[in-house]
């Protein structure tokens, strides 16, 4: 990760046509972290409102309907107009720093998930290596504003939701790592974009049909993701029926909406998690989306813009509503289950992760590092279908050859002096090259363009 | 407009580094000042927060994901829930004499010197590895821009790329395998200690013994 705030691309793209190197890179940084603040609070606006809308159509009610027309579309905007005018109250007993800085610290966590989340093919704040490693580990930093805004309030109520939520969340993160692991030793890399790059064709590559266990670990990591979130049926951090309102009892006006916009911004990006590993990420599923797309690559290129190409963005466009649909279609299914099943006991909750949830994903884990040599047995190939092409779909093809191979190299002109200094390369000697490792570095040498 | 935009370009090219390093040791320093518990453990979450964040703009990816994983969000969520958990009052704070106070400065001095010290005595140009033709290359950046994930979990499984290929005569390195595995076990032993330390202690009285 060179730079901090903007992948390559974009800087590259734009530093050969704007007016110097610095100006790309402030450009491509800006583009990148407002397109993402954006999604990030439009989303939040949008599911509050579908949330209202399900939850009156499950109840046999019709939810908001006046404000902004037909449907209430404006609700959530007016109640944010609401919140925003609201006093910002601090308990007299409250530690005040504590409590004024932990509605920022689970936004900050929430908002850090979405940089590495791969919108489509090429579109994504930051391609990091260790993607879903990254996104895990800044999710997990959520329950901590929580813990301490619940400490932190001088509340017995809010102190109850804080240790409810730290109790939960660290049991829940053990079998969510070890679920998202799954799909991860079944595609052998953790960048969330490659892993995306491997479901391309029909909807049989997706990783949930991989094999059974991955098939299983994508209802246990919906499951525990849920949890994670701290949607019903696992919301007891904020039990309305017990504790009031949980950990943010005492807050009220724009930090109260910070935890909201926080939780409702987390549901998308496990679902966009669940999205990339198993369900195919930004790929249709039918397969011939390719044989569409892939010829608007690279064409229709403005002249002024040297290597912008319009045929490139719309593919890319295409890719990433596929990808925001099938996010918003499981965070749908979130409120589904909120607003049918009743909500659990803390002791129930417990039990759920540690003595099911847990052993589950332990025994899929288990599974899915022997199922290759079990099928290779069985079968003498990797796959569990053979390898075809049926009207230009590709069946079967193994994981390891849908894998990206780099291209160096991969930066131009004067961006690169400044980023890396590459020493010259030294030759393997004759006598260990036929290690594997030196002989697949050859066969991946042969196959770059 | 230039000096806005050559401090923009600073900020997100080099300055990330200079940032996080500053507000590391601020609010190191806030967690010893500081006399409230809990607001000890919110410095110590930037702080090491900001550690995290100098590990990705050195393009350490891995260690910096692993450092928010374990010292920020699993070491420190344990200590605030200990806190928690064991405070008398509302808000427990602790106070410092002055002369521990001065003990600690030199303590401290001592160590930030010995450091300072090993840290200058390393030709660093010299010993930093370089890149050998036939390295194991998947993956989009390239290893200087933070793909060091397969580097490390080979030699975890007991393979060198960065050492055993490429200079003749070298007797291949066991990389990491002893260490790991000894910390796997000595973990796993942990666990099990942990797990019958914490267990429901049920009494056994007379009556179902005498049952059984």
């Amino acid at each position: 990760m060179t730079l901090l705030f903007a992948a390559g691309s974009i800087a590259e793209f734009l530093q050969g046509h704007v007016y110097s190197e610095a100006w790309a890179l402030v450009i491509a940084a800006l583009i990148h972290a407002i397109l993402i603040i954006h999604f990030f609070a439009v989303a939040p606006l949008f599911y509050i409102w579908l949330e209202r809308k399900v939850a009156g159509r499950i109840q046999d009610r019709l939810g908001p309907t006046r404000v902004g027309g037909k449907f209430g579309w404006l609700q959530t905007l007016a109640d944010g107009v609401k919140l925003i005018q609201k006093e910002d109250l601090c308990p007299q007993a409250a530690d005040k720093l504590l409590f004024r800085a932990s509605p920022y610290l689970v936004f900050v966590a929430s908002f850090g998930a979405f940089i590495v989340l791969p919108w489509s093919d090429g579109w994504v704040a930051q391609n990091l290596d260790v993607g879903i490693f990254f996104m895990l580990a800044v999710m997990s930093l959520e329950v901590i504003g929580v813990i301490l805004a619940g400490y932190s309030s001088g509340s017995k109520w809010s102190l109850f939701g804080g240790m409810r939520e730290a109790a939960q969340v660290v049991s829940y993160e053990i079998p969510m790592a070890i679920c998202a692991l799954v799909p991860v030793t079944a595609a052998g890399t953790l960048n969330m974009v490659d892993i995306s790059w491997m479901q391309s064709g029909a909807f049989t590559n997706w990783l949930i049909f991989h094999d059974p266990f991955c098939l299983g670990a994508f209802f246990v990591y919906f499951t525990v993701a849920t949890a994670s979130v701290k949607r019903a049926p696992f919301d007891l951090a904020e039990a309305e029926s017990e504790l009031v309102a949980g950990f943010h009892t005492e807050y009220s006006g724009i930090r109260w909406s910070y935890f909201f916009m926080a939780e409702y911004a987390s549901m998308f990006a496990v679902s966009g998690i669940a999205t990339a590993l198993f369900l195919g990420g930004w790929n249709t599923g039918i397969g011939i989306e390719a044989a569409l797309l892939d010829p608007l690559r690279g064409t229709a290129k403005i002249g002024a813009l040297g290597g912008f190409s319009v045929g490139n963005y719309i593919a890319n466009l295409v890719g990433c509503v596929v990808f925001i649909t099938k996010g918003c279609l499981l965070v749908f299914v979130q409120m589904w289950v909120r607003w049918t099943l009743p909500r659990l006991r803390i002791d129930q909750v417990m039990v759920t992760c540690l003595k099911y949830l847990l052993p589950i994903s332990c025994f899929l884990f288990l599974g899915v590092t022997l199922w290759p040599l079990a099928v290779h047995q069985l079968t003498g190939q990797t796959t569990l279908l053979s390898q075809m092409n049926i009207g230009g779909i590709e069946f079967g093809v193994p994981l390891g050859n849908k894998a990206y191979r780099p291209i160096p190299p991969r930066h131009s002109g004067t961006f690169e002096s400044k980023t890396s200094h590459v020493e010259p390369a030294v030759e393997a000697p004759a006598e260990i090259q036929h290690t594997a490792v030196v002989r697949a570095a050859q066969m991946r040498a042969e196959v770059r363009p | 407009m230039t000096a806005v935009l050559d401090f923009l370009f600073w900020l997100f090219h080099d300055g990330a580094v200079s940032i996080f390093g500053v507000v590391t040791v601020l609010a190191a320093i806030a967690v010893v000042v500081s006399q409230n518990v809990a607001r000890m453990a919110f410095w110590l979450i930037i702080s090491l927060g900001c550690t995290a964040g100098l590990f990705f703009s050195l393009n350490a990816d891995f260690v910096g994901a692993a450092q928010l994983l374990i010292y920020v969000g699993g070491t420190l969520v344990l200590l605030i829930f200990g806190v928690m958990l064991t405070a008398s009052g509302p808000f427990l704070s602790i106070k410092t004499s002055p002369g521990e106070g001065v003990l600690a400065g030199v303590v401290g001095a001592l160590l930030l010197s010995l450091i300072l010290y090993t840290a200058y005595a390393v030709d660093w140009v010299n010993v930093s590895p370089r890149p050998i033709q036939g390295r194991v290359e998947v993956g989009f950046n390239p290893p200087a821009e933070g793909n060091t994930t397969r580097a490390l979990g080979l030699s975890f499984l007991g393979a060198r790329p960065d050492k055993d290929l490429g200079s003749t005569g070298v007797v291949l390195t066991s990389g990491y395998l002893l260490p790991f595995e000894i910390v796997s076990v000595h973990l796993l032993v942990v666990l099990i200690g942990a797990a019958y330390l914490a267990r429901s202690k049920r009494r056994k009285d007379s009556s179902t013994e005498a049952s059984l």
